[in-house]
């Protein structure tokens, strides 16, 4: 006797889509003047949502020049009390029109429902609740008594979490008087366009928030323009190296936020129930398309065979399919461009002599899919145990003592996020002092909080998001 | 010396009960339960969307899981009898529901409850050993048992002495669940942990192994004197202490009974959904899972008429007993 759940997907109604989408410059929507377009789909589906606008050097132009004059004539003078205002506006409809903005950025990106639901939007409304906070406390940030804004800061963000990235982004700029130029993801725009439509109905002054659509190379155009004080990325290491060579030598301050190959600890003493989940968390969260992904997994030998075991067993639950049922746990991979590139480094691994498993599990289709899977054997050598994968791929390793493990998490040229399973409070302390990654979690893993900061070490960037830190990346101090 | 997956190695789980040192070195070696990682997975669970045709199957199931309960101390023998009736057929509208597992009720009052459920099918439980708080000497709790056992109770239902595990004195638990065991005869045995009392999830997966090592059949939260009773992440780790036990012994399933507190057909379906997401669908089954309550059955009542008809009845169509 099996129990299936019967489906149980949300309805995609409350989504008003419109055929086709401008560009939001100086709080107006406008066609772009080179007359370009390129069109986002569902990648579950593969349908076609809608046709988005691609914003050439001329829009470009413009849209710095109506962020330029509303940080000189309206956002940089007003007094941070009046600018929470609008921050918490903005912050209180996202939280009304939420159901919403979760069913757009599932159909947009391909994640499901449960997480955009639960975590995204929530988080994103947070981000900009909180940073409403800071907006009239800035002297008191320890950042010096009266720090300033930069001016005009060109944004561009990537398609794994495209709301919450805005959000990232956007709440901290505005808080401290900063307007901004903001470019989504070619492949996920319309949260972001859902966004512009809050600013207007937040009353917004217009200029403050600018929203470009396009690819590379209006990204490349907005991070190069002259009038630009401060470029903030989040995407990957070659693309975060190409913005870094671009800005040298000009006045513009950056923050990098790139790619990342996270090992998640597990010793002998760990709560194994939990830490599985915390591994299941940490990898098949968001399909893997995390920058901070528990992709590599060192378990200490000991407990190795158990571990998998149970590892094994708890992926044979995973629900994967229909991202806007409530009951998927694995959505759709974001594009065909991503499928493939994780496709290549799995057979990477194949090559290489790691043994492949994944549970038994049918794939729509339609659509771009990757089923979870898990790779053993791996060595410190394999490609798949160096280079990010950006999917659901766990490459596992083994370890035998606390320094090995130390090493062998350290020793990659990323060091964004690291995760430590022990019920030991000394070794998680230990551990945390060792490991060169921005954030270590301790019994848990891809957490996040506003008031928590986030970022790189090496190759994963530089500047932190985020918390009383992630306001120094948009003041002049 | 044989590794069992992922718990301390054991020659054979008959030789962990050899002495007071074995049995708190093995307990004392399950991996530890993150308090924080364990509420976020039940609560995770909790938000699955169970509708149509799966809350339909879910609210039948959780029906004929219910061990239907009166525990108090002005219980009469009539109220029992009306119990019973309503156990045999909790709706005199419908004749498509199922009947409950179990009727439970103190000793004194099984012989009333074997005679109303003659031939039914439904099981009665009787609660022994000084329920509920297990305050007794042995000689006691074991003719408390025999009593019920002897009226005709199919399960007994005793308590741990918590006194006695919280201080750590795991053979003396241990060798009183055995004793027990054996004066229930044929009878089935479920071992009350009284979580509530217990408070960490450390204690609960040991409190669980213990009574599973000593012949439990039934391993259950609450007595529902004490508050918190049933919790989902209790009975999360109540169900991995379940699943590692068939592990480690070759196959044997033991039953899980969530008791107290759980008042709602929305609830009563999120226990299905942790039972099927952690030991698999093998324990939906009244012989491995029950819901200990009162008041549930009437929500679980309305919620499927309202599944089948589409309209909400009010609560004066249901019986109260």
């Amino acid at each position: 006797m099996t129990w299936d759940y019967a489906p149980a997907p949300e309805s995609r109604d409350i989504v008003s889509l419109r055929s086709s989408y401008g560009l939001f410059i100086n709080g107006e929507w406008t066609d772009p003047l080179d007359g370009d377009a390129f069109k986002t789909v569902n990648p579950a589906t593969e349908e076609v949502l809608a046709e988005v606008s691609s914003a050439g050097e001329r829009d470009v132009d413009r849209a710095v020049a109506a962020a330029r004059a509303a940080y000189t004539k309206v956002w940089g003078p007003m007094p941070g009390a009046e600018r929470a205002k609008y921050i918490y506006r903005i912050a209180r409809i996202m939280a009304e029109r939420s159901r919403e903005l979760a069913v757009l950025e599932t159909l947009d990106n391909g994640k499901p429902i449960r997480e955009s639901r639960d975590v995204d939007v929530p988080l994103s409304s947070a981000h900009f609740f909180y940073y409403a906070g800071w907006a009239d406390k800035l002297g008191y940030a320890g950042h010096g008594p009266d720090p300033r804004p930069l001016g005009v800061a060109a944004q561009v963000i990537p398609w794994n979490f495209p709301l919450l990235m805005l959000a990232w982004k956007i709440a901290p700029a505005l808080a401290g008087g900063n307007t901004v130029v903001l470019k989504p993801a070619e492949t996920t725009p319309l949260t972001a366009l859902l966004f512009a439509e809050i600013c207007q109905q937040a009353d917004l002054p217009p200029g403050v928030v600018n929203i470009l659509t396009g690819a590379g190379a209006t990204g490349a155009a907005l991070v190069g323009h002259g009038d630009v004080d401060k470029v903030a990325f989040t995407g990957s290491t070659e693309v975060g190296k190409a913005i870094a060579r671009t800005v040298a030598g000009t006045r513009k301050k950056v923050t990098l936020e790139l790619g990342g190959k996270a090992a998640n600890v597990v010793f002998d003493d760990a709560p194994l129930d939990q830490a599985v989940e915390g591994i299941v968390n940490g990898i098949f969260f968001n399909q893997g398309h995390v920058c901070c992904a528990g992709s590599r997994l060192l378990v200490q030998e000991s407990i190795a065979d158990a571990l998998l075991e149970r590892l094994k067993r708890r992926l044979g639950t995973l629900r994967l399919g229909d991202p806007l049922d409530k009951n998927t746990d694995i959505g759709a991979i974001n594009s065909p461009e991503q499928l493939a590139r994780i496709r290549a480094l799995a057979e990477v691994g194949d090559a290489e002599g790691a043994e492949r498993w994944s549970p038994a599990c049918e794939l729509p289709a339609q659509g771009y899919w990757f089923p979870p899977t898990i790779f053993t054997g791996v060595s410190q050598s394999h490609r798949i145990a160096r280079e990010e994968i950006f999917g659901p791929v766990l490459s596992v390793l083994t370890f035998r003592t606390p320094q090995e493990a130390v090493e062998k998490a350290n020793n990659t040229p990323y060091g964004l996020s690291a995760g430590v399973w022990t019920e030991k409070g000394s070794r998680i302390l230990w551990m945390a002092d060792q490991l060169r990654a921005g954030v270590v979690w301790a019994n848990t893993f891809n957490r996040f909080d506003p008031s928590s900061p986030f970022g790189g070490f090496k190759e994963s960037g530089y500047g932190r998001e985020g918390g009383r830190h992630g306001l120094e990346a948009y003041l002049d101090v | 010396m044989t590794q069992l997956s992922g718990l301390p190695a054991v020659s054979g789980l008959a030789d962990v009960a050899a002495s007071e040192s074995s049995l708190r070195q093995f307990l004392h070696g399950l991996p530890g339960v993150d308090q924080v990682g364990a509420e976020s997975r039940a609560a995770a669970l909790g938000t699955r969307s169970i509708k149509k045709d799966a809350k339909l199957w879910a609210l039948d199931m959780a029906i004929r899981m219910i061990d239907l309960t009166t525990l108090e101390g002005a219980d009469t023998h009539g109220k029992v009898r009306a119990l019973c009736a309503k156990a045999m057929r909790p709706d005199p509208t419908d004749r498509t529901v199922p009947p409950v597992a179990a009727i439970c009720v103190y000793g004194d009052l099984v012989a009333t409850a074997v005679t109303a459920l003659a031939g039914s099918g439904v099981h009665v439980a009787s609660v022994a050993t000084a329920f509920p708080s297990g305050r007794a000497a042995l000689p006691v709790k074991l003719s408390d048992v025999r009593a019920a056992v002897g009226d005709g109770a199919d399960e007994i239902d005793m308590v741990i002495d918590r006194g006695a595990f919280l201080s750590g004195h795991y053979q003396q638990v241990h060798d009183e669940i055995v004793a027990v065991k054996a004066a229930c005869g044929t009878a089935h045995l479920k071992v009350i942990l009284e979580t509530g009392e217990l408070v960490t999830y450390d204690n609960v997966r040991r409190a669980s192994w213990l009574a599973m090592l000593a012949g439990a059949d039934f391993i259950k939260t609450s007595t529902g004197k004490v508050q918190p009773a049933s919790t989902l992440p209790v009975i999360l780790v109540m169900l991995e202490a379940v699943r590692d036990f068939y592990d480690a012994s070759d196959g044997r399933r033991i039953g899980v009974k969530a008791a107290g507190g759980i008042r709602s057909a929305k609830d009563a379906i999120k226990y299905l959904v942790i039972v099927k997401e952690t030991v698999g669908d093998e324990w939906l089954t009244p012989n491995l899972f029950r819901i200990g309550a009162s008041t549930l059955l009437n929500d679980l009542l309305m919620q499927r008429a309202k599944q089948r008809t589409g309209a909400y009845s009010g609560p004066d169509y249901f019986t109260l007993d």
